[in-house]
């Protein structure tokens, strides 16, 4: 659809400036409030003072390793986008282009892990990483997400519309499938790929429930599930400037990577949740 | 964030002719590493729940593994807590999802149009999609605090007395909700805003050559026209409100005196607070068929009416 007026009529941008404080705000205050000298936190009155400091923000670093948390983070993340994109790769391109016994079936399995979330099998799956041996281990956080039925239909979606002339060309050329795949396909598919990728890494980046019952050791806690031990632990002294002194620790990197990535980010997820 | 859906366009349908394939083999092999992570991680899982959810197992009470027909289910239904668990849930639902689509929908169609601060809108209302639920939760929780939260305060501005919101069985869902809709708003604004990108212009001319003004356009045609999305968004939506969980640990854990304990919660506090292994079983199938219901629902009913592409 077009635009088809170029602005707002006044009312409604009155009500929309109303509600992007109301949107905004929340963030605003948290970051005024991390700057501001802990004896002020609460302090009533004016939002910035003159002596703002990063004072908070040590004493979030000393009592909480964020650090670690986000090695942690970024090692599930990664380690999952892998080999989401390996396993994902290889069973869309059997879905797009193969046709054997059983494809109807397997495709069903692909499509139940759709509509039943990971979120709801926590229980006996934490018993499977149990046996296992696996509480604590970045795999355990791993391995329910890692066959990932989203990324396959979404690259099947593409692969399917990869022309057959090109596949036959680089067969003839004496490609393997699998040189086929590496040369022909997946280059064709980077943009699904880097949609994909996106929305996968905000997900996992995110994800709490899963990754909190299956870490005890605080040392292989994911940045979501030590803010939020920190947050519970420090809330009790009511220590709202160590508080939001972790929240923003923890959300900077990524809103800074949202603004970067702006657009990106929308079309991936526009993209990956309506196609 | 919400989590990523896919709506599969087409149901598994034979490709017009094979290709490559050199040995039989080869697609099982292919796709061997999803299958063997899918056996244990989707289809095992939910076999075991279904199987234990006829025993009694209670880790805490030492209780050896006991064959109990039906009887978990019995108790389940007859439970108070789970009533309260479902009430929760079901309000939940319908004190987010209409809300969450109402703003979204709002927006986005004001902020298809191109205006000067429209780019800088758009961002204000998605940024909640792009941090962890936690972090919200961390936030709204210093946003919610009696005296000091901005909300008493603002509250206070207008001589409202103080609110232990998140303490309060009362405001306690309530809050959640709010601070729900606050963080999904957005995310669903952008499938609204999909949705207006494919209406067709042509319909739009001729209702201004009509003379009809824009209330007149939203009721019949925009209205209308998003309807797929309506539908499409509103069981993404109701499944997300289904999987609630993670700000509830944080902010209220449950409380007060279970006024926020939802589905998920009450399966967490099943299996790893109470250990009660053969009810956890239970609520997971319980759990799981509600999730396939919407999402059969999603597949069959919803598909059918939208087209996109």
């Amino acid at each position: 659809m077009q635009q088809r007026r170029n602005s707002a009529s006044v009312p409604v941008l009155i009500i929309l400036g109303l509600m992007a404080a109301a949107w905004v705000i929340p963030l605003l205050w948290t970051f005024a409030t991390s700057l501001r000298p802990s004896d002020q936190s609460v302090a009533v009155g004016s939002w910035l003072t003159t002596d703002m400091t990063l004072a908070n923000f040590q004493r979030a670093l000393d009592y909480a390793p964020f650090g670690q948390y986000l090695i942690n983070t970024v090692i599930i993340v990664v380690g999952i986008l892998v080999m989401q994109l390996i396993t994902a790769t290889l069973a869309g391109y059997v879905f797009a282009r193969m046709n054997f016994p059983g494809r109807d079936l397997i495709f069903l399995l692909f499509l139940l892990q759709l509509m039943v979330p990971a979120e709801a099998l926590v229980v006996p799956n934490y018993t499977t990483i149990r046996l296992l041996k696996l509480v604590d281990n970045p795999l355990a956080i791993m391995l329910p997400y890692v066959a990932s039925a989203f990324g396959t239909f979404l690259i099947r979606q593409t692969f399917r519309q990869v022309p057959k002339e090109l596949e036959e060309a680089s067969v003839i050329d004496g490609c393997s499938t699998m040189q086929t795949l590496w040369h022909v396909f997946i280059p064709l598919a980077r943009p699904t790929l880097v949609a994909f990728g996106l929305v996968s890494v905000s997900y996992h980046w995110n994800n709490f429930f899963w990754p909190m019952i299956v870490t005890n050791d605080p040392a292989r806690r994911p940045l979501t599930v030590g803010l939020a031990l920190f947050a519970k632990a420090v809330e009790a002294g009511a220590d709202w400037s160590l508080v939001t002194a972790g929240t923003v620790i923890v959300i900077l990197p990524l809103l800074a990577v949202f603004l970067i990535f702006q657009r990106q980010f929308i079309s991936s997820f526009m993209q990956s949740g309506i196609k | 964030m919400a989590e990523p859906v896919v709506q599969p366009k087409r149901k598994a349908t034979a490709p017009k002719r094979g290709t490559v394939s050199t040995g039989w083999w080869r697609p099982y092999l292919m796709l061997s590493p999803a299958i063997v992570l899918l056996l244990a991680f989707t289809i095992y899982p939910m076999l075991a729940a279904g199987y234990m959810s006829f025993f009694k197992i209670n880790l805490a009470t030492k209780q050896q593994m006991v064959f109990n027909g039906i009887a978990n289910y019995k108790d389940l239904l007859a439970s108070p807590a789970f009533h309260t668990v479902m009430k929760n849930t079901v309000l939940f639902a319908f004190g987010t999802v209409p809300f969450s689509l109402g703003l979204a929908m709002f927006l986005a169609i004001q902020l298809n149009k191109q205006f000067k601060l429209s780019g800088i809108f758009r961002t204000l209302f998605f940024y909640p999609t792009v941090i962890p639920m936690m972090s919200a939760a961390t936030i709204w929780l210093f946003m919610y605090t009696p005296q000091y939260g901005i909300i008493n305060r603002f509250l206070g501005f207008f001589g409202i007395p103080d609110i232990n919101f998140l303490g309060s069985s009362t405001w306690a869902l309530p809050a959640i909700m709010m601070m729900t809709v606050w963080k999904d708003a957005g995310y669903f604004m952008l499938f609204y805003l999909a949705g207006l990108q494919n209406l067709p212009t042509e319909l739009y001319e001729a209702a201004e050559l009509d003379g009809a003004n824009g209330w007149v356009q939203f009721r019949r045609l925009t209205f209308p026209l998003l309807m797929p999305t309506t539908l499409f968004v509103s069981t993404v939506s109701l499944i997300n409100s289904f999987k609630t969980v993670d700000q509830l640990f944080l902010m209220t854990g449950g409380g007060p005196n279970n006024a926020t304990n939802l589905l998920l919660f009450n399966l967490w506090e099943l299996a790893f607070s109470f250990h009660d292994k053969g009810m956890a079983a239970t609520l997971t199938v319980v759990l799981v068929v509600i999730l396939l219901i919407l999402a059969i629902i999603q597949n069959q009913w919803v598909d059918k009416k939208i087209h996109y592409n």
